[in-house]
């Protein structure tokens, strides 16, 4: 049935990653409530939500940077992506 | 203990039916055509992220996406301050209120592609009426499908005809809706015209003017149907914009990899700026 949506298992295990933290960070909400919302390092005020946005958008540039201009391997930009996302959910 | 009703969700739900059939399955879609090849038939061939690699280096994108920034930009500087500088001008009540709203949304009512198609006949340096005026009667050499700079000044023009609208409505709604008490506060202390504008109407109009913004931003920057009935791309690749140079990779060459990864390119990059944008706009708001 989804054959014309050509799936590939990296491409699958992506988008299970992504609904994945959605998901926890529902259930984080459902016990949490009001999004952990506060004044980062950015000077933006983020919640939960905002804060992975800002993790997979700034990853999805670090990948695609260092694609651009260093090209394969990706070992580096993993963990470049990695650090960001610590980062976000620790100050931003 | 306080209640709460969770009814609301049951609302939401078409909404995300919508956008999952419209938007999150097509992109995911989109994502697994990225990372392979394919030559029709539904037989896929696995890729990895060469055609990102690909896409990234290529002269022909970055040529692309230079004209994209270059037009969305042009038309954000001329249609924006043109638009309040209407909207300012308008009347605030009486006959010819409605008249110069209805005069403004004409232009959006038109469909996209009549329009590329009207400025095509329009600019035309034969039988087109500016086009003609231009080369017979003023002498200037004007013909857009020559000279790529009538190409540009055309698709600009054309944009800043049939969405200034968009700006002007917007800004119209943002001053009507400033009550009269702070214009006699600013006539008591002896305001001048551009003192009532920096500090009254500019900040009450800034969050309708925050939206015309993103919205002419994300709809100039991925404009396809005007420019490419007016010009299809030309004269050569000059008003090869972005989404006409995706078209012509993935319809043109069916070239359904490298097209789907500079589709997600695309994606990111109006994702940011419109991102980035609202995020600053914004940011005053949320203290």
């Amino acid at each position: 049935m989804l054959s014309w949506m050509a799936w590939t298992w990296p491409t699958a295990l992506v988008f299970i990653g992504i609904f994945s933290a959605m998901a926890i960070l529902t259930v984080l909400e459902i016990r949490h409530p009001g999004g952990d919302e506060r004044r980062g390092v950015l000077g933006l005020t983020t919640t939960r939500g905002d804060r992975l946005f800002i993790s997979l958008l700034g990853t999805s540039y670090i990948f695609l940077a260092w694609l651009g201009i260093f090209g394969l391997p990706l070992w580096w930009p993993l963990g470049i992506a990695i650090c960001w996302g610590v980062f976000c959910f620790w100050k931003v | 203990m306080k209640t709460q009703n969770q009814k609301a969700w049951l609302f939401v739900l078409p909404v995300l039916l919508l956008v999952a059939f419209n938007a999150i399955i097509p992109i995911m879609t989109v994502v697994n055509y990225s990372v392979q090849e394919t030559f029709g038939n539904n037989v896929f061939f696995w890729e990895g992220l060469g055609w990102f690699e690909q896409i990234l280096r290529s002269e022909r994108f970055h040529a692309a996406l230079g004209r994209q920034f270059l037009f969305t930009a042009l038309v954000l500087v001329i249609e924006v301050p043109l638009g309040i500088a209407i909207a300012l001008a308008m009347p605030r009540s009486g006959f010819w209120v409605p008249v110069c709203l209805v005069t403004m949304a004409l232009p959006m009512l038109i469909p996209w592609n009549v329009v590329g198609a009207m400025w095509n006949i329009f600019t035309l340096p034969d039988i087109g009426l500016l086009g003609y005026f231009l080369n017979h009667t003023l002498g200037i050499t004007y013909d857009m499908t020559q000279n790529p700079v009538a190409a540009w000044v055309t698709i600009i023009t054309m944009d800043v005809w049939h969405w200034t609208s968009l700006v002007v409505l917007l800004s119209y709604a943002g001053l009507v809706s400033i009550p009269d008490a702070y214009y006699q506060a600013a006539k008591i202390d002896g305001a001048s015209n551009w003192s009532v504008f920096r500090y009254i109407q500019l900040p009450k109009m800034k969050n309708v003017l925050t939206i015309a913004i993103l919205l002419r931003f994300m709809d100039s920057f991925n404009i396809y149907t005007e420019p490419f009935v007016l010009t299809g791309g030309g004269p050569g690749n000059s008003t090869t914009l972005l989404s006409i140079d995706l078209v012509k990779i993935a319809l043109g060459q069916f070239d359904l990899g490298p097209a789907a990864a500079m589709s997600l390119i695309y994606f990111a990059i109006t994702l940011l700026v419109s991102w980035l944008f609202y995020t600053l706009m914004t940011k005053d708001d949320a203290r």
